[in-house]
């Protein structure tokens, strides 16, 4: 199949940037997408061209490296994958596709496709761990936790942190990431003692790298990769009445 | 107070205080329709309400007190909730500063995407609300009350029956039904209502509680154009 692509290339950070229009030719309707990227990449450096930038790793849909907006979606048009899940055959043959870099001012620019997500990982640094003792593991079941809890938290551990969420997010919030580490951790026991300061410390971050306020749209679990519901961020909210009422009547 | 403070202080915390403000308003909002409803009536009734939320308190308090309080509570909640909107609005554009080329709304519902416009329109129209119904400033054929007892029925009836007012009027609650219809979802959501057991509820709750103050409001212009309220 045979394509047009309008790709967002941007030389580096500081580069104003522009799209510039390219054509793949001949794509196998079973290549990924970024199997596709690949070919119009090795067209360009056989044309002695600058290759197009973009972020991957895993190519398995678990690593979260992937993002890009495809057609205005986050990881394309087909829902709970990663733009490495997204096969070419759900395009036709002809189509045109816009290729564009999460735009989050949290998230600048590095090169062409690629965005620096470190925000998510200060945010992490701020809260989204336990603190415990390690060394050898556990005996299993030493500690109990509810099947129904122990079900959520996982269904909130997901998370890959591919930014998609804050990608679709009109505000270009990051509360479904926050939230999903909150409830991940905040849903079983080990994560009890830093509960309140958790998702207070992890809130702040999250407002202090930029990100907007989020305002119950539901495009971010829309977008999600991994289906993680809003669920989380009222648990997050329910969590952080509790630590600002705690907190502030001491 | 210091617990306002530390909730005012993180982006989420001031979500809760909109939804806590707009709650107060949405509150106000069933009781004033309550009291329009009072209209279909007769003249005698609504008259006699309108006198009632003058002197309410007394005699334990002086007349207009209790009224004023409750209009105290009203304007502090609403400069809350309009002030924080617009903060949180700012915090949102800076954080999307660069725009995409192209953007599909994955967003549930239009509603939710109208919110910030349709409240600086429910805005325009409280003003020229208040100036046309309680001041008059705006009205015609307004009669201010005085010993012999309030006008209301009669400046309802003449301030309604021009047609371009009510359309703005029925313009202005639509905008009010699509803001509660995002927002009582929202403000359950916010307040972290998510319970497995109810949560399904939400939006029933939300979609029929925007279409009943739609009717309840609505009904009065609509009533004064047919000809029913006159």
């Amino acid at each position: 199949m045979n394509l047009t692509l309008h790709i967002w290339r941007q030389d580096g950070p500081r580069d104003g940037g522009a799209f510039q229009t390219y054509q793949a030719k001949d794509i196998s309707e079973h290549a990924s997408f970024l199997e596709m990227l690949d070919v119009v990449n090795e067209e360009l450096i056989k044309a002695g061209q600058e290759p197009i930038a973009f972020e991957h790793d895993c190519r398995e849909g678990i690593c979260g490296s992937c993002g890009m907006m495809i057609n205005g979606v986050p990881h394309g048009p087909r829902g709970m994958i990663a733009t490495c899940q997204l096969h070419m055959r759900i395009f036709n043959d002809g189509d045109e596709i816009w290729i564009e870099p999460w735009r989050a001012t949290a998230f600048p620019v590095i090169r062409d496709l690629v965005v620096d997500r470190g925000a998510f990982d200060r945010i992490i640094d701020a809260g989204g761990y336990i603190s415990v003792r390690t060394g050898s593991a556990p005996d299993a079941n030493a500690t109990p936790v509810h099947k129904h809890d122990a079900d959520r938290a996982m269904d909130a551990a997901t998370c890959i942190g591919c930014g998609a969420c804050v990608a679709a997010c009109p505000n270009a919030s990051a509360m479904l990431f926050t939230a999903a580490k909150v409830t991940h951790l905040g849903l079983l026991p080990q994560g009890q003692t830093e509960r309140y300061a958790r998702v207070v410390d992890m809130v702040h971050q999250h407002d202090a790298e930029g990100f907007g306020n989020c305002t119950n749209h539901g495009a971010c679990q829309e977008a999600c990769p991994k289906g993680i519901s809003i669920d989380t961020i009222a648990r997050l909210n329910r969590d952080l009445m509790v630590a600002s009422w705690a907190a502030a009547g001491e | 107070m210091r617990r306002v403070v530390a909730l005012y202080r993180s982006s989420v915390g001031k979500k809760v205080l909109m939804a806590v403000t707009g709650f107060v308003w949405f509150g106000f909002l069933l009781a004033h329709m309550a009291g329009n409803l009072g209209a279909f009536l007769g003249q005698e009734h609504f008259d006699a309400y309108a006198e009632h939320l003058r002197v309410v308190g007394e005699p334990m308090l002086p007349e207009y007190s209790a009224l004023w309080a409750f209009r105290a509570v009203l304007i502090a909640t609403f400069i809350a909730h309009v002030v924080l909107a617009w903060q949180t609005s700012r915090q949102s554009h800076q954080a999307r500063a660069v725009g995409y080329r192209k953007q599909e709304n994955l967003s549930f519902s239009p509603a939710s995407r109208f919110m910030r416009w349709g409240g600086v329109l429910i805005l325009v129209f409280l003003v020229y609300h208040i100036l046309h119904m309680t001041t008059g400033t705006l009205h015609p054929d307004f009669i201010a009350a005085d010993a012999s007892g309030h006008n209301a029925y009669h400046n309802l009836v003449t301030g309604l029956s021009n047609p371009l007012v009510a359309a703005f009027y029925v313009l202005a609650l639509t905008a009010v039904a699509a803001h509660l219809f995002h927002g009582v979802w929202s403000l359950m959501q916010t307040l972290g209502a998510a319970h497995p057991k109810y949560k399904h509820l939400r939006r029933p709750v939300a979609t029929i509680v925007a279409a009943l103050v739609f009717l309840g409001f609505v009904s009065v212009p609509v009533s004064v154009l047919a000809g029913i309220l006159r």
